[in-house]
């Protein structure tokens, strides 16, 4: 304890100096910094809210008495969002996380009211000097899942049990699907849309019309480890998403997607202490250790287990382009030619699907 | 539509349409005793939280499914003291019950997110289960599946036939006239008022034990008002709760099949408006129809009563 | 001996103001032992939930904010329930009347016009309005429960929005994300008081609360809408209309529902979004029965239901109290509100025991 206690002291008056520089001395002496979260979901729903808050003690525990943090669950999107984050900017927070879309504009607005605070806005558009933007490429993980279909699926057809369509969720199924032809140039994704980020009953009635639809392999942009389990339950294969979710289906999951914020939240944090922080707009990938994959399941035959490898290596080594032409859209229409890529800008509002997509 | 996908069609209309018949025999009975609790959906979430919580804990579905209808029955006693004895406003407390179940599940459910369990075990029936269509239909589900066919009978029985569903009626339909025949209208209100908690909250237990293995806060997903609006769809009669329960269900997973057909060209939010507009629009046929009549609500649906002397 | 209940021949008048602050005491104490059980400073909580947002004027504003919608809601079903029809799909109607209000919006998106706003206000009480014409139909002409249709409607209101977000009204610069453009200056509501959220909508929310009033107490038509509820027999007798009740009262639950629903998107959101309300047409059938039918109470409900979500989440803020403790802390508090009533209209007496004597007591 005799060791402890000093260094903890030391460790907390750094980063209180730290922080009433970042604060431009505003912040009480002594104080760490304080970082607010804002969910949408509850931090019970074992997906997209959940992985935030795992980061987020992840991030506190690396940072120890140098920061403080708060969340706040189940804010819905709308006028209670914006009243949420002004309190959280007025009660001493010097960084707040915002992590659904719809709290894009409530931000917007508090930042203007607050321009020594910063603020993290997860998906979206708009950056301000003290508001950044930052993103998951999310579809990384789907090209990988895809190289893994289009070798293990003898049907060659993935179902895909998706919420709403976003250009976040279209881009996944296209990606996942790029990668599937790959393979196997006939490859198909059908796609039942729930409407819905969150019924667990319902994503597992979608998953089994897609298996009884002749799909052999599941893929999910939903929040519950409901299509792993059925996936489980029927004999089938599957991808998970946002966590690993092998206990769920210990045969099914071939990998599974997971969110890893961590690191971008101990960077930009750290950042902010420091007084290095600078807004941006980033869209963090494999390389990053944002987009992570689960270890393989059984599933994953050596052919599989080889091309996914190299999809990854490749995808972290920025030689592969997930979208390069030619791509053709459902009806069959050209609309990236041959060796051209989708540039970023166009990608983040991708609204179409690509041939071999039922949707 | 082949028989190799019309089979497990219906095998998933029945396991959408279970939870929904549970919770909505229970508040049928509920309500033919002239109670309206408006706290279905909480019930189902302290329900199927303390059976996940139960089955995790002692890996035994027998007694998960107990603790699930236990958790309903004790939610459903604290509405019982609320409006029976308190003379409350019914439709305020099952609201207020409600939000009381939401919270209340998610605190017990904290530990407990991410934990998988094994599924509740389907009965097969011996020599039945194997026969094509028949069997995977009729024969191989788990007993939640049984007990609701069984419990449609039973509750129906109990109405139509029994002594005890005459002074239940009685007491919904004319509840002075019946205390003052010398029964005791609170403490009828009270076991009926019991049994609907029990069996919401069984129909929690089988989201969380057999529909989706699995604890998420909030994973009734609004089940619990549809099953209070199938009670009104079935004008308070059991056996068409469990049309009704079907029909909901079935348009709901046929949607799904629909989208994953790829046949139908309607944006998914319009298929998505199937189960409801189905449900209004069948309602509407039989009330145009010859049943007409026999479709109003228990006289003192909702009324307070406090017995004096 | 024995404790008896009687009712009271009237309802006690100091009880009825005294219940309220009872039943806080009454939360306050099965709080305490509720946070202090789960390890968190229960004085503190308490102030988080219940002082901290009373004590600032940009927490007055925001109470202001919250309650309005729930009040003018409360108040527009109230006069259904008083006349036993059950519509609890204000939250779609809220919703019908954004879509119909935010579409007057769109529809001049760019255009000036002090003409715009009333035009949407119009639009948002139609479009609630048909809404709630549906369930009235319905229920006057085949006797189909109001209770089911105009909840299952919510839900395709709700569907019908995510179509409108989606596709045609998605913002043309805005990435493909489901929103609509910003609303223009000239489809906002003006602000009452600089620095706060404070719109011009909530003023409409306390007139409405006031005419309400009048009208029930005051005019004929509040009368039948009384009697065709608490004495379905005279009604009749007295040739009351039961359709039209049902059709007037629908109509009010969904138009005010609807003007509600404008002034959220023409409001606090500015634009139209997936989720314009986070349940407010439910909450206010709470607040409706919680300020016993009756106008005036239905504004202080609103307040006190308002007062408890956001209490909710500057509890979560300051303290990181679970959003699941603060919810049971809600219902707790209704519970005791709801139960107090008893206290009102019911007495215990110690007495000897006598013949059976029985009453009913009307709700």
């Amino acid at each position: 304890m005799s060791v402890l206690i000093p260094r903890r002291q030391f460790l907390a008056g750094g980063a209180a100096a730290a922080a009433g520089a970042a604060l431009g001395g505003t912040a009480r002496a002594a104080a760490p910094l304080g970082v607010g979260f804002v969910y949408v979901g509850p931090v019970g729903d074992f997906g997209f809210s959940y992985q935030h808050d795992v980061a987020r003690k992840a991030m506190e525990a690396a940072l120890g008495a140098a920061v403080k943090t708060t969340f706040v669950e189940k804010v819905a999107e709308g006028p209670d969002a914006e009243r949420v984050i002004r309190q959280l900017a007025s009660g001493g927070n010097g960084l707040i996380y915002t992590t659904s879309f719809g709290f894009m504009n409530p931000a917007e607005r508090v930042a203007h009211q607050f321009p020594k605070v910063k603020f993290e806005q997860c998906t979206g558009y708009k950056t301000l000097p003290n508001m950044a933007e930052y993103n998951e490429r999310f579809y990384e993980g789907r090209v990988i899942c895809g190289a893994i279909a289009g070798h293990v699926s003898k049907a060659g057809v993935a179902g895909y049990v998706a919420s709403i369509p976003i250009p976040e969720v279209v881009m996944g199924i296209d990606a996942f699907t790029l990668a599937a032809q790959k393979v196997n140039p006939n490859f198909k994704t059908k796609v039942i849309w729930i409407n819905s980020w969150f019924d667990p009953g319902k994503e597992a009635d979608a998953a089994k019309s897609l298996i009884d639809q002749g799909a052999d392999i599941l893929c999910q942009h939903t929040d519950s480890p409901a299509v792993m389990q059925t996936a489980e339950e029927r004999g089938v294969l599957a991808f998970g998403q946002a966590s690993n979710m092998q206990k769920f289906g210990p045969k099914a999951q071939l990998t599974s997607i997971m969110d890893n914020w961590t690191p971008y939240y101990i960077e930009r944090t750290k950042q902010v202490i420091d007084g290095t922080w600078k807004t941006g707009s980033v869209w963090l990938g494999l390389k990053d250790g944002v987009v992570e994959m689960a270890p393989y399941g059984p599933g994953v035959t050596d052919a599989a287990r080889e091309a996914a490898d190299k999809v990854k290596s490749g995808l972290i080594a920025g030689t592969l382009n997930a979208f390069t032409g030619p791509i053709k859209d459902q009806k069959g229409a050209v609309k990236v030619a041959a060796d051209a890529t989708i540039p970023d800008e166009q990608l983040q509002k991708l609204d179409w699907y690509v041939e071999g997509v039922q949707a | 539509m082949t028989l190799s996908i019309l089979v497990p069609l219906l095998v998933s209309v029945i396991t959408a349409a279970t939870p929904l018949l549970l919770a909505a025999l229970g508040e049928l009975v509920v309500e033919r005793a002239g109670v309206l609790n408006l706290g279905l959906e909480g019930m189902m979430l302290v329900g199927a939280i303390c059976a996940f919580a139960t089955m995790s804990l002692t890996g035994n579905p027998v007694l998960g499914m107990l603790a699930g209808a236990g958790a309903g029955a004790a939610m459903a006693g604290l509405f019982g003291v609320l409006v029976l004895t308190l003379a409350s406003n019914q439709v305020a407390t099952g609201l207020a019950l409600t939000l009381f179940g939401i919270g209340l599940s998610a605190l017990i459910g904290t530990g407990f997110v991410g934990h998988p369990i094994p599924v509740l075990p389907k009965l097969a029936v011996p020599g039945l289960s194997g026969l094509p269509v028949v069997g995977p239909l009729l024969f191989s589900h788990d007993a939640l599946v049984y007990f609701s066919i069984a419990a449609t009978a039973g509750v129906g029985w109990f109405l139509k036939h029994s002594r005890a569903g005459l002074i239940l009626r009685g007491v919904g339909e004319a509840d002075s006239s019946a205390h003052s025949i010398g029964h005791d209208v609170i403490r009828i209100r009270y076991c009926a008022v019991l049994f609907g908690g029990a069996m919401a909250g069984l129909g929690g237990a089988y989201l969380s034990l057999a529909y989706t293995p699995m604890w998420v806060e909030g994973m009734t997903a609004g089940r619990g008002w549809i099953a209070l609006a199938l009670v009104v769809f079935a004008a308070w009669r059991p056996w068409r709760a469990l049309a009704g329960a079907y029909l909901f269900g079935g348009v709901a997973v046929l949607q799904l099949y629909l989208q994953g057909s790829g046949l139908v060209v309607v944006p998914t939010q319009v298929l998505a408006m199937l189960p409801y507009i189905a449900t209004i629009l069948v309602l509407t046929l039989i009330s145009s129809g010859s049943m007409r009549s026999r479709l109003s609500a228990p006289a003192c649906l909702g009324k307070p009563f406090r017995p004096v002397g | 001996m024995r404790i008896k209940i009687e009712p009271r021949r009237q309802v006690s008048r100091t009880l009825q103001y005294l219940t309220p602050p009872l039943s806080m005491v009454g939360t306050v104490i099965a709080a305490f032992v509720l946070f202090a059980g789960m390890g968190y400073d229960p004085g503190r909580a308490l102030y988080d939930l219940f002082v901290a947002p009373l004590l600032t004027v940009q927490g007055l504003s925001e109470l202001a904010l919250k309650a309005s919608p729930l009040v003018m809601i409360g108040v527009g079903l109230a006069a259904g329930f008083r006349a036993n029809v059950w519509n609890i799909g204000a939250e779609g109607q809220l919703v019908m009347g954004a879509i119909a209000g935010g579409g007057v919006a769109l529809a001049f998106y760019g255009q000036e016009g002090v003409w715009i706003l009333p035009l949407m206000c119009l639009a948002g009480i139609l479009g609630g309005l048909a809404w709630g014409a549906i369930p009235a139909f319905l229920k006057t002409r085949f006797e189909v429960s109001e209770i089911l249709v105009s909840l299952m409607l919510t839900y395709v209101a709700e569907l019908f929005l995510s179509l409108l977000v989606l596709g045609p009204w998605k913002d043309p610069e805005g990435m493909n994300f489901p929103q609509s453009r910003m609303f223009s200056d000239s489809a906002l509501l003006p602000m009452l008081v600089e620095g706060t959220r404070m719109h011009a909508g909530i003023l409409v929310s306390l007139a409405i609360a006031l005419i309400a009033w009048v009208v029930m107490t005051r005019s004929i038509i509040g009368f039948e809408i009384r009697t065709v509820g608490s004495a379905p027999a005279a009604a009749r007798y007295a040739g009351f209309s039961r359709s039209k009740v049902i059709w007037l009262t629908m109509l009010a639950g969904g138009g005010l529902a609807g003007l509600a629903g404008v002034f959220e998107v023409a409001g606090p959101i500015g634009q139209i979004i997936p989720k314009i309300t986070p349940g407010y047409g439910f909450t206010a059938i709470i607040v409706a029965f919680l300020g016993r039918l009756h106008p005036l109470g239905i504004l202080a409900a609103g307040v006190v239901m308002a007062l408890s979500y956001i209490g909710a989440d500057n509890a979560q803020v300051d303290m990181g109290l679970p959003n699941a403790a603060t919810g049971l802390v809600q219902a707790m508090l209704l519970f005791f509100l709801l139960a107090s009533d008893f206290l009102v209209r019911y007495r215990l007496r110690l007495v000897r025991p006598h013949p059976v004597r029985r009453e009913e007591v009307l709700a």
